[in-house]
């Protein structure tokens, strides 16, 4: 209105002025946005505590159902390696790939998350686990000779931690320096995960206790030399990656330690190398005469083969299933978990179904919705009545009515689920009536829990409520005046009912539906304890995997898409029934 | 409440200069377990002591370990351990360390000796089964059967495959919800050798095999994931025999007097013991030692069986095993580590089943589910 008489006041003479002598659209525009902002601002605490507390905790579980970070972390250059790897072939991969593992799986296991990957890799390909446990254990015998025959030349000088530092250390090499940090960082997986992470962070720094010291940042004080550098490269790689774990892990300066034995490896790589000798012999640094006696010494040696040394800790690694699934879930994200969530898997030739004998989600899922619609249909058929007359008798009665609702409702759930065991068990109160009425033989005791039946029957009872309650406050409000009068214009019990009074509750039973269904679909208590093994819901293996298995990207795949379900039935119902026609008061 | 704090307070202020030389220790100790009769033996045998030697220390307990793992992940990346000592069992504690939320130990540094000063290590033996995982006791999961519901005429049930026989044992049976020990049983009574069992169960055709034996049976089992639910079941009648954990049956039979047997063979042992969750600031990683070393000396392990039957898990305390603290019957006899119970026995393959557990669960559910 406002605008329309305006528009007609600017066609006329020009804009309209309020009192100020600003044009009248560009004040009321402004005092309607300040109006918004004051309503934004009163609802802001709510809407940023739900979402610190509710929806970013949610996003952030959810999203471990595609993330898959833990592969390229643990084992960078291995993944790289295996980039020019064909899967299809029946080879294990190249000598290339062994030594990278090592090297990757060497530090893993002293930061001590190779076992991490394991149980990771386990999801897919059962056995992984142990595999890597043992492996990371024996490592370190890998290239024992070679790391014996350095140490023999001259033990006094190489088990010191000064001797090394002035071969290799120095001023220089900081790239070098900064991508064994980065590759530490990553597999310490210490960049906070997640918005949440990120919040949590700012709310510590705000209250003054601020997270611990970003491993990013932390001097290291030390850089390599680049003679070194030029001479023995993999040997500076690796007393890089040294140097990166003993200041950051360990707190200690890499000058004073001897280093791990992948460096007496990689040093024992280097002095292999064809042109090791003539480089060596043109060294006059520190450590030169060193150097050459273990020059000597390795090239007396067969070089060193990590399929052969891997092969020793275990035979698997010459499985190439192995490599397989080290490659197949290399990405950041995977699809993995969402496939396994639908009963599918990744096949050589694509997505493939699993085996019959490992179907079990899909399954689980439609027994979740039908047995959640039977119980909000037994729900319905069963507080209807419950609801009418509650609405329907004189107050003292009704609310004596009311207390007998509601009193199981305060009841514990644990408590009102056992006490169902007790009656519906083969020894239990029903049969042992029915046995003593003669209506079944004391050998033929009916079945009633620990099945479908049973979930049904106690999980009806423990939603009941939710269906009676809204029910109740809709009946509450249709006048009794309409069914009188609809009676008097000739309408017998039934048709009065069916044709006056049902649509008027129709609301109260979408309100009620809606909350149990939505209730049913993710209970999980219930059926765990009366279930047995056929009336077991999706979120008993949801659970499964958040506390036993601790597969916990598979529960949040499965959590996604019972979320989503919901989400979808919720809009199908919206069109179909309309969510305005819904009411959970009178 | 405030008065103790403020006592305590002056105290700690007097004794400032002499306690330097000391340790900081926190005066407050989480500690997590199972809840119920076990918690209670932890409570009385060396809990209670060592807060009596100790009066400045709280003790709080929680009765989380059932989800002990799950929530120590999520406390570990929250950054945030309130736990000190938690009380999981052994399969539990290889996932933790393999995760990195357990601590390593090392067991002559941390743990007591031996009063014949065998070092710890040796005392405790094979059953440092994880570099994290400090053992209590060793338990086991074995049958128990309704003495009266046994047909006439009729031996009871004294081997592991009349739990498969039902002609001769005809009634419901109450097993796990969960493939581990099921599926041993089922091949041992198929007739696989005891050492190749786990070389079977390894290979698809040998689950096979082993959900085969046990589909004899599915339609008399009922599957329990309670460890109270089988001498529930047993008490009310519901099932004529049912695996569950020897100290649950000990104390239906001997403190409920119920009438049910027991029936040890092929019974499997598994262990229960302390993790010390990994990132404990100094000051309660020192009174989580303090705490540890006491708890887990010979005397202590062996005072523990006088309130359960669980097998102490040191070898040293063996010996000192006494009488029940309530009922003054001799406890040697209960425990599963007792020769005439153990003639039969399993010894849980951690290895094996952190290896196959999660693709053999998969399996064992879907074929429930059938």
């Amino acid at each position: 209105m406002a605008d329309a008489t305006a528009d007609q006041a600017e066609t006329q003479s020009g804009p309209m002025l309020a009192a100020d002598g600003t044009p009248l659209k560009r004040s009321l525009a402004r005092s309607l946005r300040m109006q918004r902002i004051r309503a934004l601002m009163l609802v802001a605490p709510l809407l940023i505590f739900v979402l610190l507390t509710f929806l970013s905790p949610i996003f952030d579980m959810l999203f471990r159902a595609v993330e898959n970070r833990i592969v390229g972390d643990t084992l960078p250059r291995t993944v790289e390696v295996l980039k020019d790897w064909d899967p299809e072939t029946s080879d294990v991969p190249p000598e290339a790939a062994f030594q990278a593992l090592y090297y990757d799986l060497f530090l893993a296991a002293e930061a001590k998350k190779h076992t991490r990957l394991g149980t990771r890799l386990n999801y897919e390909d059962p056995g992984i686990s142990s595999l890597f446990r043992s492996s990371g254990r024996s490592l370190d015998d890998l290239g024992e000779d070679h790391i014996e025959a350095i140490e023999d030349t001259a033990k006094q000088d190489w088990r010191e931690g000064a001797f090394w530092y002035a071969l290799l250390g120095g001023d220089a090499g900081e790239p070098v320096v900064e991508s064994a940090r980065s590759q530490f960082v990553a597999l310490e997986g210490e960049t906070p995960r997640g918005p949440v992470g990120v919040v949590w962070c700012g709310l510590r720094n705000v209250v003054g206790a601020p997270c611990p010291p970003s491993l990013s940042r932390m001097p290291l004080n030390f850089g390599l030399s680049n003679d070194a550098m030029a001479m023995l490269p993999t040997t500076s790689l690796q007393y890089a990656a040294f140097g990166v774990f003993t200041v950051l892990e360990d707190g200690e300066a890499l000058q004073e330690e001897d280093p791990w034995e992948a460096v007496y490896v990689a040093m024992a790589q280097d002095l292999a190398a064809p042109d090791a000798a003539a480089k060596v012999a043109a060294y006059t640094g520190p450590g030169a005469a060193e150097l050459q006696a273990a020059q000597q010494a390795i090239a007396a040696l067969p070089p060193i083969s990590f399929r052969d040394g891997f092969a020793e800790i275990d035979e698997d690694w010459l499985d190439p299933t192995v490599w397989r699934s080290i490659k197949a879930y290399s990405p950041k994200y995977t699809p993995g978990y969402f496939l396994n969530a639908v009963d599918l898997e990744m096949g050589p030739d694509g997505v493939q179904a699993r085996p019959e004998s490992q179907q079990i989600y899909v399954m689980l899922f439609k027994r979740t919705l039908i047995m959640s619609m039977a119980i909000t249909i037994s729900c319905i058929m069963l507080g209807y009545p419950v609801a009418w007359l509650l609405s329907n008798l004189p107050d003292r009665k009704a609310n004596m009515l009311m207390i007998l609702v509601l009193l199981p409702f305060w009841t514990s759930l644990l408590v009102r689920t056992s006490a169902w065991k007790v009656m519906l068990q083969q020894q239990g109160v029903i049969n042992d009536t029915l046995v003593w009425l003669g209506i079944v033989s004391d050998t033929n005791r009916l079945v009633m829990i620990n099945n479908q039946f049973g979930t049904i029957v106690a999980m009806t009872h423990i939603l009941l409520p939710f269906m009676i309650l809204p029910l109740y406050s809709v009946m509450k409000g249709i006048p009794p005046s309409y069914l009188r009068a609809a009676k008097s214009l000739g309408a017998n019990n039934w048709t009065a009912f069916w044709r006056v009074y049902f649509p008027q509750s129709v609301p109260g039973i979408g309100a009620g539906s809606i909350l149990v269904f939505i209730l049913a679909i993710g209970y999980y208590i219930t059926p765990e304890l009366v279930g047995g093994t056929t009336g077991t819901f999706i979120s008993n293996r949801i659970a499964y995997h958040i506390s036993s298995s601790l597969n916990w990207g598979l529960a949040a795949a499965l959590g996604s898409i019972l979320l989503v379900a919901v989400l979808v039935l919720y809009w199908a119902y919206d069109r179909i029934v309309g969510i305005d026609n819904v009411k959970l008061g009178g | 409440m405030t008065f103790k704090k403020i006592g305590a307070l002056a105290a700690c202020t007097a004794l400032v200069a002499p306690a330097a030389f000391a340790q900081d220790m926190a005066d407050d100790m989480t500690l997590v377990s199972w809840g119920g009769a076990y918690q209670d033996s932890q409570k009385k045998a060396y809990a209670d002591p060592y807060a009596a030697n100790n009066s400045d220390v709280t003790i709080v307990w929680d009765e989380s370990s059932a989800e002990a793992v799950a929530k120590l992940r999520a406390q570990n990346e929250a950054g945030n351990i309130t736990w000190d000592l938690v009380d999981v069992v052994a399969a539990d504690a290889i996932r933790l360390c393999d995760e990195g939320l357990a601590m390593e130990i090392d067991p002559d540094e941390d743990l007591a000796e031996a009063p014949d000063g065998t070092s710890a290590e040796d005392d405790f033996g094979d059953l440092l089964v994880s570099d994290c995982f400090i053992p209590q006791i060793v338990y086991s999961t074995t049958f128990g059967y309704r003495t009266d519901m046994v047909p006439e005429g009729v031996e009871p049930p004294s081997d592991i495959c009349d739990v498969f026989d039902l002609e001769t044992y005809p009634g419901k049976r109450a097993l796990e919800k969960r493939p581990i020990n099921n599926m041993e049983w089922a091949l041992l009574c198929d007739g696989v050798a005891k050492d190749e069992i786990y070389d079977v169960l390894e290979t698809p055709e040998g689950q096979e095999q082993a959900l085969a034996k046990l589909d004899t049976i599915k339609d008399d089992v009922i599957w329990w994931s309670a460890g109270a639910d089988t001498p529930q079941l047993l008490a009310d009648g519901e099932v004529f025999l049912g695996s569950t954990y020897n100290g649950r049956l000990f104390s239906a039979i001997e403190e409920q007097d119920q009438p049910i047997g027991m029936m040890w063979d092929a019974q499997v042992f598994d262990l229960d013991g302390w993790i010390i969750p990994a990132g404990l600031p100094e000051d309660r990683l020192a009174r989580v030692k303090d705490f540890v070393m006491y708890a887990t000396d010979t005397q202590r392990l062996a005072d523990q069986a006088a309130y359960i039957s669980y097998g102490p898990a040191r070898k040293s305390s063996a010996p000192l095993v006494g009488k029940h603290a309530e009922l003054g019957i001799e406890m040697g006899p209960h425990m599963p580590t007792a020769p005439e119970n153990a003639e039969n026995i399993f010894v849980y393959n951690y290895d094996f089943w952190a290896d196959y557990r999660d693709d053999i669960d998969q399996k064992f559910q879907a074929w429930l589910a059938k």
